[in-house]
Formats: C-alpha cells, structure tokens, sequence
C-alpha cells in the first residue's frame, strides 16, 4: 500500500491534477461551511459569532484521530516541523493584524474570491502577493537574524507532555469537542 | 403464469430501486445547493480532506506558500536572474505543482457551492465593513491591500496560514502550529477590536 501511494507522490503531473481537486473540494467545504465570508470571518475576530472556530475544531477533531490511524497502520509519515518563538510567536502575531485587516485568510479569501467578493480579488490577493514577495526579499536577513530565535521546547504536544500519543490524542478530542459543547451550551 | 407473476414483481423491485436512487439523488442535489451546511460538517470533511492529501500527496494543506510560488512566477517574467539568486525561492520553488494549484482550486470550488445555493454575487464593500466605516470602495480596497500586505508577510514568517498551521499542523499534534494558530487568533481578535470598537466608534 505504501510503495503503491510512494509512486503517486512522486508523479508530478498527477499531482497538479489532485492539487487542483483538493482545492476544489477544499473551496466548496469552506463556501459551504460559511468561512468565505467577511462578515462571518470579522464575527469571529470580535467573538459574536463562531462559526469559524466551528468549522477549525470539527477539522483537527477528525483529522488528528485519522490523521493517527493512517500513521500507526504505516500509510503515511507526516513529518511535523520544529519552531521557534522567533518564527511562530512573531510571524503569527504579524499574521493576526493582517487577518484583521483583511477580513480573510490565505485561503478563505480565494474562496472569497470564487464566490463574488471583489475586495478579496483586488485588495486581498493583490495584498498577499505584495506581503509574500516583500518576505522573500527580506528572508536573508531575517532567517538567522530572528526565525531561528527561542527554539520550542518540543515538537509535538505528546513530546511537550511527555504522554503516550493516544493519550495526548484523548486528551486534545476531550478537550476540543468540550469546547465546542460549551459554545452550543452558552448559546453560540 | 408464473413466469408473468415473476415478471411483474421483478419490475416492481425495479421500480422501488429506482425510487429509492431518485430519493437518493435529490437528497445530494438538496445538500448541495443548500446556502450553508452545519460547520460541524464542513469542518469534518476538511479533517478527512487533509487526511486524504497525506494519504495521496504526502503533504498537508496550506495555501500560502501557493502564493509565494505565484510570486515568484511573475518575477521570473520581470527578473528571471533575480529570482533564480533569491535563496527563498531556492526553498520554496516557483513552479506550477500541487501547492500552487490548490490557490485556483479553491476559487473554482467555492464558485461552485455559491453557484448551486444561488449565492454567489459581486461585491466590493462588505456589510460589517460599511456599517461602521462606510460604502467608500476605495478606503476598503486600501485597507484590504494593507491587510493582505500584512497577512502575507506573516503567514511567511510563521511558515503557513490558517489551514496549514491552524488545521493541518494541528492535526499533526505540532506544537509549533497551536502557538501559530493562537496567535493568529491573539492578534486577529486583538485588532479587530480596536478596528471597531475604538477606530470605529470615534
């Protein structure tokens, strides 16, 4: 099964195939599930409404359980990268303004875009472009400058916490499908 | 006889699969252009979609660096030298490949739904942005110029973007990714606020 997928992988011209598909199906989940939306995506930022958090939790809540089964029965071996403070803290922070600003996400504003909303195309997009080529520029000088800056203590949760992974995966579910409870429960 | 009788009920049988795929085939056709689905369920399906991409691509979801590829596309017409020196796209490679194509996937995809519930329609000035700041179209153009230029840039710093870190990092248990996503959030709810509670209400 592995060497089966291992060669798909390496098939570039079918890989394009499927990066489009997955951004098709990607985009029709997000249109549907709402999260194309500016106003739903600003809803979200001043907490009045949180079908965004919604739709991020029920994600991780089904991927990381399936994410982990196809790990342990050996068909894939996701590599999950290290971070820093330098990086994640700060390229998060600067990525949060922006969010604000925009109303949209990388993503959710090409789905914005799909669905009509023109501010995404000529201001987001344009926007993110402009954002992306200025960082490429100034990636030299920030890279051993700042990214590489406070090093996380641990990759993964389960390494942080030092837990058996099942148990970190039991923990993380109880957790978020907690909250979520608690949101319906207080009546969001 | 009998052989009339069988006949008969057989055709009956036919007919009730067929009733019952018509059923089944207007209940797709009802989901699909319904205006929006639960978040519950959007969500879980893109858990199983980021599964399927390791499965199939052995990659997670992310859709900025897609931009940085397009970026660096469009330099290649301007500068190709340049680009060819610049060490970031040494890393990550402007060509047309699976990281690029999600970005006109997503258009296409989200095109689709809005077309099939009846919602999609232009716009330029959203409704939560008018009602505080107004219907000019230039000030929201800006605006979303500025916040796209911001957004960019620092879903490069953090290495991705809502869907890369925030749901598919996540989904990895990556450590790095949470403090990514709550970040995103910790500055997101941070500054719309101040966008609307203190620039807006002054």
């Amino acid at each position: 099964m592995g060497a089966l997928f291992s060669g798909l992988h390496k098939d570039k011209g079918l890989q394009i195939i499927l990066g489009l598909l997955f951004g098709v199906v990607f985009g029709f989940l997000l249109q549907k599930g709402g999260v194309t939306s500016y106003n739903v995506i600003i809803a979200q930022l001043l907490l009045t409404d949180f079908t965004v958090m919604k739709v991020m939790l029920s994600a991780v809540i089904v991927g990381m359980i399936g994410l982990a089964l196809l790990k342990h029965f050996g068909y894939v071996q996701p590599h999950p990268a290290s971070g820093t403070i330098g990086s994640n803290v700060i390229g998060g922070l600067i990525f949060g303004f922006g969010f604000a600003l925009l109303g949209y996400c990388p993503g959710t504003v090409a789905g914005a875009v799909g669905a009509g909303a023109l501010d995404a195309l000529i201001g987001g997009v344009v926007g993110i472009l402009v954002g992306t080529a200025i960082f490429a520029e100034l990636y030299p000088v920030i890279k051993n400058r700042l990214l590489i800056k406070g090093p996380l203590p641990a990759i993964t949760v389960q390494e942080l916490l030092r837990l058996n992974i099942w148990l970190t995966i039991i923990i993380m579910e109880a957790a978020m499908i907690g909250f979520l409870l608690l949101l319906e429960y207080v009546g969001y | 006889m009998t052989g009339n009788n069988f006949s008969f009920y057989r055709r009956v049988r036919i007919l009730n699969y067929a009733v019952i795929l018509r059923n089944e085939v207007i209940i797709i056709l009802e989901l699909l252009t319904q205006a929006t689905w639960s978040p519950y369920v959007a969500g879980a399906g893109i858990g199983v979609l980021v599964c399927l991409a390791f499965l199939l691509s052995n990659r997670p979801i992310g859709c900025s660096s897609g931009f940085v590829k397009a970026d660096g596309l469009i330099e290649k017409t301007i500068r190709p030298s340049h680009v060819e020196k610049e060490e970031y796209y040494r890393e990550i490679v402007p060509e047309v490949d699976w990281a690029f194509m999600i970005i006109p996937g997503i258009v296409i995809g989200a095109f689709i739904s809005s077309m099939l519930s009846g919602q999609f329609h232009f716009i330029l000035v959203p409704t939560t942005w008018s009602a505080t700041f107004g219907n000019t179209p230039v000030l929201r153009v800006i605006i979303a110029i500025l916040g796209g230029a911001f957004l960019g840039f620092g879903a490069r710093w953090a290495g991705g973007c809502t869907s890369g870190h925030g749901i598919s990092g996540s989904i990895q248990l990556s450590l790095a990714s949470m403090i990514t996503a709550a970040c995103f959030f910790a500055g997101g709810i941070a500054t719309a606020m101040f966008l609307f509670y203190v620039i807006g209400s002054a």
